[in-house]
């Protein structure tokens, strides 16, 4: 599979001479769904506004298809945008606002009808062509918004936090819907959000982005299970984050205490992170664990227990199926491969 | 809403005073004659100076016009640059707003004159002497050169609301920048579209200082032609008043006519 849109070393500095991004390179595959994923304020939509022609990089190199489109203004790219916040024609009504994009190109009447048709359908707005897109609720805007962008076959779609204004229940359904729809015209879609679950069900490969740097490429599962550093763990899913060192290959000591890990290859007693997930803690009685603690509150979450336990030096949290009476002390063991240690980040 | 209702006296005597009592005394003046009969003469006697009113009619036009192709333009412009550098762009515009309007009006006589100071730099390169002063090109420019703020803001401060993102969602659908223009933007500011076209037509056809200072005795216009019948030699004050009132109906039968072009939410007067 090729690559449809490359970004190259871009930087994007505003003004203040603050570096918002900070040298992004990413490659998105053809008919591939890219999330990109991060805090608020780390430059997804910035990164998007380069994609779409928006905002020229202050250095770095974007490519669509195999050519450099640094010069090419938005309106001959391929790609079409939905907004963070919509961005509706407040002027048009339903119908015309999914048919601008075919009116300016000069498409037969016709067959805008047809195209139009298709959309409303598909969005699920059927009967609200005359509306005023000021009297539509939310998630019927956001639907119009998509339309919009879909309607004209673009290679690539861009989408800023488009369910971020939805209800949990139209979110989850969006979800879905965005997927089929995806998989089913076969467009490349880059979507950002800041929800990580949002990002881990939908995509095909999830970027991690902090502060204007790229942290972490790869599938869901990848990112989940095998994250490079502390924030892109604590980022995804809920994560134990201790301060450790490696004394030597395979063993890490935290809390005061030496466990077996299956990480090596770190300089002896490098300072590390060792992330362990919550459902990774197993509870064992405390007279022969190596690591003890109180449990001081247990939240019942539908499919498991959430126990804040006290332990030495550091507050746990764990995951698991059987509760435990609050003041009880607890034992704690992790598998080898459950323990993941980090390098430290340079910033901390 | 009845505590409301209090905070609205003021201005409703206001208007009973200022606005309303006038009104009345206008037609009532402009259907009496000298001798206290009723009469419809002062109204028919309007109709010998149609030219005039054509001619007020005409320049308005012409201002209003310009006005609108030199300040659409610059309002977006303004309103597309970054907000801290609209306000002082903005202030810059404004300025001539800040001198006296006979001042101005003044300023423009000594620059047009016969040997006001265009005419002696074109003399330098060897060209003119001009007849620019007297003249109803003059009369324009001095309505151009007056108005023209009044077009601005109004348009300014529509543009100002437009969603930075709906104008980048435009460029995103396929629409250059001229597009833009016409699919989004004008739409989106009709309302301010209409209403600096009132804020610059209706002062512009009665105005009087301007096409005496500027456009000599040959370039009369309606406002002009109201104040001889009031403080002039010509003093009757009940065909002025019937000249008030037929201007009245007109600007009245314009705006109707302009409000059919701007959307069903935003009437103005
Ligand atoms: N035009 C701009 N000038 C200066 N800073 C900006 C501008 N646009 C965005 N930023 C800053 O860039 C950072 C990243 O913004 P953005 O890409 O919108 O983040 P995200 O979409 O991930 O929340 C933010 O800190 C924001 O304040
Ligand atoms: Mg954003």
């Amino acid at each position: 599979m090729d690559n449809i849109v490359s970004l190259k070393d871009i930087v994007v500095e505003f003004e203040d001479g603050e570096q918002i991004l900070k040298n992004i390179s990413l490659d998105i595959k053809d008919k591939e769904f890219v999330t990109l994923l991060g805090p608020s304020g780390c430059g997804k939509t910035t990164t998007l506004r380069i994609i779409a022609g928006f905002l020229e990089p202050t250095s770095g190199d974007i490519m669509f298809d195999g050519a450099r489109i640094n010069d090419l203004p938005p309106h001959k790219r391929n790609v079409n945008t939905v907004f963070q916040r919509y961005a509706l024609f407040p002027h048009l009504n339903v119908y015309e606002n999914i048919a601008f994009g075919l009116r300016v190109k000069k498409v037969p009447e016709k067959e805008i009808l047809r195209r139009v048709g298709e959309m409303l359908e598909l969005v699920n707005l059927k009967g609200f062509e005359k509306r005023s897109v000021n009297r539509l609720s939310g998630g019927q805007q956001q639907r119009v918004a998509i339309a919009r962008a879909l309607v004209n076959h673009p290679k690539v779609l861009l989408l800023d936090e488009p369910l971020g204004a939805l209800d949990l229940k139209l979110r989850k359904e969006m979800q879905t819907e965005l997927r089929k729809i995806q998989q089913a015209l076969e467009l490349t879609f880059v979507y950002v959000t800041h929800d990580q679950e949002e990002a881990l069900t939908m995509s095909d490969t999830v970027v991690v982005m902090n502060n204007g740097v790229i942290q972490q490429i790869g599938s869901p599962a990848d990112i989940y299970n095998e994250p490079v550093n502390a924030f892109v763990a604590d980022f995804i899913g809920e994560s134990n984050i201790v301060n450790g060192c490696m004394p030597q290959d395979c063993v890490v000591e935290f809390t005061g205490r030496r466990f077996e890990c299956v990480d090596k290859g770190f300089a002896p007693n490098e300072t590390v992170d060792v992330v362990i997930r919550p459902e990774d803690v197993k509870v064992i009685p405390a007279e022969n664990a190596k690591l003890t603690g109180i449990v001081e509150s247990v939240v019942f979450k539908g499919v498991h227990y959430e126990m804040m336990v006290d332990g030495v030096d550091h507050k746990w949290m764990i995951h698991s199926t059987k509760a435990e009476p609050v003041g009880a002390m607890i034992g704690m063991d992790f598998d080898p491969f459950d323990i993941h240690i980090m390098k430290k980040t340079q910033e901390d | 809403m009845k505590q409301l209702k209090i905070f609205s006296v003021p201005y409703l005597v206001w208007m009973l005073v200022f606005i309303l009592v006038p009104l009345i005394m206008v037609a009532y003046f402009a259907f009496r004659t000298a001798d206290g009969e009723w009469t419809i003469q002062n109204i028919s006697e309007v109709g010998q100076y149609a030219n005039i009113f054509v001619r007020s009619i005409w320049l308005a036009l012409i201002a209003t016009v310009i006005c609108l192709v030199v300040a659409y333009p610059l309002a977006y412009a303004l309103s597309r640059m970054e907000k801290h550098k609209q306000s002082t762009m903005l202030l810059i515009v404004m300025l001539p707003m800040w001198m006296n309007f006979l001042l101005r009006t003044y300023a423009w006589m000594t620059l047009l004159g016969n040997n006001g100071i265009i005419n002696n730099l074109l003399g330098m390169i060897g060209l003119g002497p001009y007849k620019l002063i007297n003249t109803s090109g003059a009369v324009v420019l001095g309505m151009v050169y007056n108005y023209l703020p009044f077009m601005i803001l109004p348009l300014y401060s529509v543009m100002e609301k437009i969603d930075k993102s709906v104008i980048e969602a435009a460029s995103d659908l396929g629409c250059n920048s001229k597009k833009v223009i016409t699919r989004v933007v004008v739409p989106l500011s009709l309302p301010g579209i209409t209403s600096g076209i009132t804020m610059v037509f209706v002062p512009a056809i009665s105005t009087f200082i301007i096409s005496r200072m500027l456009g000599g005795g040959s370039n009369l216009l309606i406002g002009d032609l109201i104040e001889m019948q009031f403080l002039g030699n010509s003093y009757n004050p009940h065909l002025g008043a019937a000249i008030s009132l037929v201007l009245m109906v007109i600007i009245l039968l314009i705006m109707t006519i302009m409000n059919q072009f701007s959307p069903d939410d935003q009437v103005l007067i």
